[in-house]
């Protein structure tokens, strides 16, 4: 596990995400309200980009004729089949003991930090006064 | 992006050749106007189209994404998904090395319309466009002659004037029509394709009028998604009792998008009804699971999904490894990706065969 720097903090808006290349993995890194969050683009179902899918929130039912929504903005839905995710945690919704994507550790860094450090991957100039979303992978 | 990242994980896997038996290339309306006269361009400007059901604008069932279609299909260059040859290409037949594939246009098709008259003008319009805009430029595409299969006559006047053509591979019907489809009324739509050489394709879904179950109209898109599998097995049962394929033994009859691990069961209900009740259908004259084996072959898409793969195959043998014709439904919402749908421990044999070699036998293509 190496740590890569992938993005300026400023750069993925809440709401917003970026997708990576580390070596031959694809990495989606999620903003959800200033917290971010990264997990292997790969559909664990058949394959489609979570990158490309559709943000909502968690809708659940009690009981018949009852509905409770929350959450907005922390489900990812697959752009293909329409599985759901857990942004914060990678599990679908439906079969969440089988059905995960890999999440891997994300934090904000400041760039003070970064320009000494043992990190990977800028492919952007990183400078002291930025704060830098930095995933291990 | 991401379609880079895949691109060199997947190349080993293009060794085996693929025919994609279900893409649905979609037309804008102005893009079928050449083929269309003017009264009728004015007509459907002033009235437009009409299902037959009682939601002129719209789905009578919402569809989980926009246009039914995967999130990631819409092109950059604007319109809706498959409507533009260089991406349709681009994420499509390039990047899974498509040999061939087969078109069903679904909308606007005309089909089922409500004025049978704009039914066959759109029919003809959209055979037209699917030659001209895509088959032309793309030869690894064929079209379907898609027919306003509630017009008999007309759908006849379509097929013949298709005859002799290879850019088309079939004739395309959908699975809702305004009657069974092994009533007599249909039986020109037959005759005249056996004459053409041509397959009859009947995709699921279309809008006959009739509520789509026998206790109406289920309340969600979920429900209409399974009830695709109970109306194919109603219009197979129907055309095989009806004794279709008695009166056209060369008539071949491909199921697109309906599922198929149901078609088993549904062979050996029939084959035990007919067991004791044979003298009500005397011109059915031998089991009809025999006919369901030699006349229907299956697409593969929506693949089920079983907890053991291995199951699946079971289901396949029965139907027969020489019947299953891969398809994709790009670019729907329920698309099976060529590389991943597959029981994995399919033999390398029966996956040449369902990924091509069956498609190949009943079009023939080159």
């Amino acid at each position: 596990m190496a740590r890569h720097v992938v993005a300026p903090v400023g750069e993925i808006p809440a709401g917003g995400c970026k997708l990576v290349a580390i070596g031959n993995r694809a990495i989606v890194v999620f903003n959800v309200n200033g917290e971010f969050f990264a997990l292997n683009n790969r559909c664990p179902h058949k394959g489609g980009s979570l990158a490309l899918g559709y943000r909502t929130g968690l809708l659940e039912s009690p009981e018949p004729g009852e509905y409770r929504y929350s959450r907005q903005g922390e489900i990812i839905r697959c752009p293909w089949h329409s599985w759901e995710f857990d942004i914060r945690t990678g599990r679908s919704w439906c079969d969440p003991q089988r059905l995960r994507t890999r999440q891997y550790p994300v934090s904000v860094e400041p760039g003070s930090k970064l320009v000494e450090g043992p990190y990977q991957a800028e492919t952007f100039p990183v400078t002291v006064e930025n704060d830098y979303v930095v995933i291990e992978a | 992006m991401n379609m880079e990242l895949k691109q060199p994980l997947r190349t080993a896997k293009t060794k085996l050749a693929i025919v994609d038996c279900d893409i649905h290339p979609r037309a804008m309306l102005e893009d079928v106007r050449p083929y269309l006269t003017n009264p009728w361009w004015d007509y459907l400007q002033t009235y437009g189209l009409r299902p037959r059901h009682g939601h002129v604008k719209g789905y009578p069932f919402p569809k989980p994404t926009p246009l039914a279609s995967r999130r990631d299909s819409w092109p950059p260059t604007g319109g809706p998904p498959a409507s533009d040859l260089d991406f349709t290409r681009e994420q499509h037949l390039d990047f899974y090395g498509i040999e061939t594939g087969i078109l069903n246009p679904l909308q606007p098709s005309g089909q089922g319309d409500q004025n049978p008259e704009v039914s066959a003008a759109l029919a003809f319009a959209i055979n037209e466009w699917q030659v001209a805009d895509w088959v032309r430029r793309e030869p690894r595409l064929k079209a379907s002659v898609v027919v306003p299969y509630e017009d008999a006559a007309a759908s006849v006047t379509e097929i013949r004037r298709r005859a002799g053509n290879r850019d088309f591979a079939h004739v395309l019907l959908l699975s809702r029509t305004g009657e069974a489809l092994g009533r007599r009324r249909y039986w020109p739509i037959y005759q005249a394709a056996v004459e053409a050489g041509l397959p009859v394709g009947i995709h699921v879904f279309g809008y006959s009028g009739w509520a789509m179950t026998g206790t109406g109209w289920p309340s969600f898109y979920l429900e209409e998604g399974i009830e695709n599998a109970t109306t194919t097995q109603q219009l197979i049962t129907s055309m095989i009792m009806e004794g279709v394929f008695e009166r056209y033994p060369d008539l071949k009859v491909v199921l697109i998008e309906t599922g198929f691990a149901w078609l088993p069961a549904l062979g050996w209900r029939l084959d035990k009804h007919w067991e004791r009740m044979r003298d009500e259908v005397p011109h059915v004259k031998r089991p009809p699971s025999e006919y369901l084996r030699e006349h229907f072959w299956v697409s593969t898409q929506p693949m089920e999904e079983t907890d053991k793969p291995d199951e699946l195959i079971d289901v396949m043998e029965w139907i027969g490894f020489d019947r299953l014709l891969f398809a994709s439904d790009y670019p729907h919402w329920d698309f099976d990706d060529p590389f991943l749908s597959l029981p994995p421990s399919l033999s390398d044999a029966r996956r040449r065969a369902i990924y091509a070699d069956n498609a190949r036998a009943l079009y023939r293509l080159a």
